[in-house]
């Protein structure tokens, strides 16, 4: 049998080079005659080991890394694919700490499967929930859903279940699911990860969703700036309508259900889903009032399905093992796995899938081996742009909704940004306003206006004019765009502003200007200067 | 060929484009990608054609092609560099690479050196938080994007033009 050496092909592997690593594995079995076969899986999420070369072995899969196309030759010399030892050996990849204290729920086949092999989906467990939907009523499905606890993962941790029973119990020809793909918070890079490196786990999600609620037609909304994971989600739509798992007839069953994937145009906005329906339609991307809500008059006024990458890749694992199952992990109200993606100035930057409940520092320190630096770790910024800025002193916060809300935060998508003691908080929070600025889709006034107030009244604490005065101002600016705003982009703005000042307030005393600001702008963007 | 390496603006080009498409729910961002993929840009003159391809009206097109950061209204350099700014790549020293770049090219982020190779553009994360910095060359991704990756990138990027 054909030996099977696997080098990832997620966006961010190829990043550091591993298209020219799988390039001189070819060459080396080409030269050497050795019956191998290069699988370009996804990521294992380890990312400071990309690229990640593993090889299958009778103990099991061994890895390397992070290889260079020059070690290349220098493995096959020593023996790699038998697992033998060199100086990027790195054992058992099962064994690496990092990934073996997970619990990989929604990741289960991630950097394991080769992403386009519909065979390899199934034999490692894929389309088991779609066969078990197909045998269940509606209702059902739903239930299961409701009952495993899940909540929607791209932030608002909104119940998925209830999401769909409003779908379910609205009453028209046709009803959407949509899948919002445009994974714009800085710090996140799950869904990208999981399109890219099972992207059938989202389309059998979606086409649950799709048999739950009755809606025969589905979107997946991903961002501009993903073209590698969008090419890969067409590619593998393709796969399953040609082998009748989309279509006219899902696995046989006579129910019909469509995907299409559509591209964003570098909005971030429209990670908002009543932006994003917009965008689908044709339109700017502002924001609509809610009520209505979008589980009644969604996609082209029909009853639409709109849940984050995650949340839909989730449902498969629900509906093979139960909801209990699913539900048996986390704590509290926070119900099932978080991923948690580590970034910024970390050491060990990767996705860490696990219950909910491991605090920051066990995230930060246990998986990430702390700053990158080596500096000490000043500051993190939890969920996006819109997440607020933790000191040291928070790090025992537990990754759980409700815990971070209490703190004034929030988990977001489960991006965890490490900044180490250069970071200027001030700075920060002038980035996060004039962020707010250059996204803001302008319905409302309070975020179209206050924004660019915003980085003004900032500009004025910086260059220490009645500061005591203008932060009370920017207090005051906060409250408005907190409880004016018409959705999360101003709503939440305050979060990343405001907990710099209580944090950081040394940050604000400084009588020098910020360092000169790097650049001009596009586009409409506001200037640094 | 345009000196862009795209093609020159083709009204009877863009009209076949648009007629692939328009009969798409929610046609106008795949057309518009479509545009900017065949020319580089979105010319105005694209902007009756569509309009009355989708039956709607030239300022709802005008509207919706302004809205997103993405399509651009002039033609640009023969390749795209686009640089993250956003927190985890600014935690990681983003605009001290950013300043290499601008002084190298002699260009602000936004715009187009002088001998139009390069187009440099801010963008707000690539997905590529565990490797910051971040940068994309004409749709392919790079990580840990020093000043000196930055400019082997440049290198390469003028090289090819």
């Amino acid at each position: 049998m054909s030996l099977k050496i696997f080098v990832p092909g997620d966006a961010a592997a190829l990043s550091v080079g591993s298209d020219a690593v799988s390039r001189a594995i070819n060459e080396q079995i080409s030269a050497r005659r050795i019956d191998a076969t290069v699988i370009r899986n996804g990521s294992r999420g380890m990312f400071w080991l990309e690229p990640l070369v593993e090889v299958e072995t009778s103990r099991g899969r061994v890895a390397y890394g992070p290889v260079t196309a020059a070690e290349v030759p220098g493995l096959f010399d020593v023996g790699f694919l038998e697992g033998k030892p060199h100086k990027l050996h790195l054992g058992l990849t099962e064994e690496i700490p990092f990934l073996k204290t997970q619990e990989r729920l929604t990741f289960a086949r991630c950097g394991i499967t080769d992403p386009l092999s519909l065979s390899d989906y199934i034999s490692h467990g894929g389309y088991r929930g779609l066969e078990r939907a197909l045998k269940m009523s509606q209702m059902e499905i739903v239930e299961e859903v409701t009952n495993s606890g899940l909540r929607g993962r791209g932030g608002a941790g909104f119940p998925t279940g209830i999401k769909w029973k409003t779908v379910l119990g609205a009453s028209a020809d046709q009803k959407y699911i949509v899948c919002n793909a445009d994974e714009g918070d800085s710090g996140t890079y799950a869904d990208r990860m999981i399109m890219e490196g099972d992207p059938f786990v989202l389309i059998e999600g979606m086409t649950i969703a799709g048999l739950a609620v009755g809606a025969t037609s589905g979107y997946i909304y991903v961002r501009s700036e993903y073209p590698h994971a969008f090419r890969q989600l067409k590619r593998a739509i393709a796969i399953a309508h040609e082998k009748g798992y989309l279509g006219a007839s899902v696995a046989g069953s006579g129910k019909r259900f469509d995907l299409e994937p559509r591209m964003g145009a570098g909005a971030y906005i429209c990670g908002e889903e009543t932006s994003l329906l917009e965008s689908l339609e044709g339109k700017r991307g502002q924001i609509r009032f809610k009520p209505p809500l979008p589980a009644l008059k969604g996609l082209f006024g029909q009853p639409t399905v709109v849940n984050n990458v995650i949340s839909l890749a989730s449902v498969p694992i629900i509906l093979d093992k139960g909801a209990q199952y699913y539900k048996d992990f986390g704590m509290g109200r926070s119900r099932g796995t978080l991923t948690i993606q580590l970034a910024g100035n970390i050491k060990h930057g990767g996705l860490v899938e696990k219950a909910f409940g491991l605090t920051l520092r066990e995230a930060i320190y246990e998986y990430g081996g702390g700053t990158a630096s080596g500096r000490p770790l000043r500051a993190v910024q939890v969920g996006g742009p819109l997440g607020a800025y933790f000191p040291a002193s928070l790090l025992d916060t537990p990754l759980d909704y409700e815990a971070f809300a209490e703190r004034k935060g929030m988990l977001g998508h489960g991006g965890i940004v490490v900044f180490d003691d250069t970071v200027d908080l001030a700075h920060q929070a002038r980035f996060a306003m004039e962020f707010c600025a250059v996204e803001s889709c302008g319905k409302c006034t309070p975020c179209r206006m206050g924004s660019t107030r915003g980085v003004e009244v900032i500009d004025r604490v910086i260059a220490n004019e009645d500061r005591a005065k203008n932060l009370e101002l920017l207090a005051d600016l906060c409250e408005v765009l907190t409880d004016g705003s018409l959705c999360a982009l101003g709503g939440l703005i305050a979060y990343p502003v405001q907990s710099a000042v209580r944090h950081f307030p040394e940050d604000f005393d400084k009588p020098a200007p910020l360092p000169p600001p790097a650049t001009g702008s596009n586009q409409g963007v506001p200037s640094w200067r | 060929m345009g000196l862009t390496g795209h093609k020159d603006w083709d009204a009877d080009l863009a009209l076949a484009r648009i007629q692939e498409l328009e009969r798409l729910p929610g046609a106008l961002l795949p057309i518009f990608h479509a545009l900017q993929e065949e020319f580089g840009y979105v010319d105005k003159a694209a902007i009756p054609l569509i309009a009355s391809a989708l039956n709607i009206s030239h300022a709802e097109v005008h509207g919706v092609l302004t809205f997103y950061h993405d399509f651009r209204r002039e033609p640009s350099g023969r390749h795209h560099l686009k640089i993250c700014r956003a927190e985890s790549c600014q935690a990681m020293g983003c605009e001290t690479m950013i300043r290499h770049v601008e002084d190298r090219l002699g260009v602000k982020l936004g715009g187009t050196n002088e001998d139009r190779s390069l187009t440099v553009e801010p963008v707000y994360c690539l997905g590529n938080c565990a490797l910051s910095p971040a940068a994309m060359l004409d749709g392919k991704l790079y990580g840990r994007v020093s000043s000196d990756v930055a400019d082997f990138l440049i290198d390469g990027a003028r090289g090819h033009s």
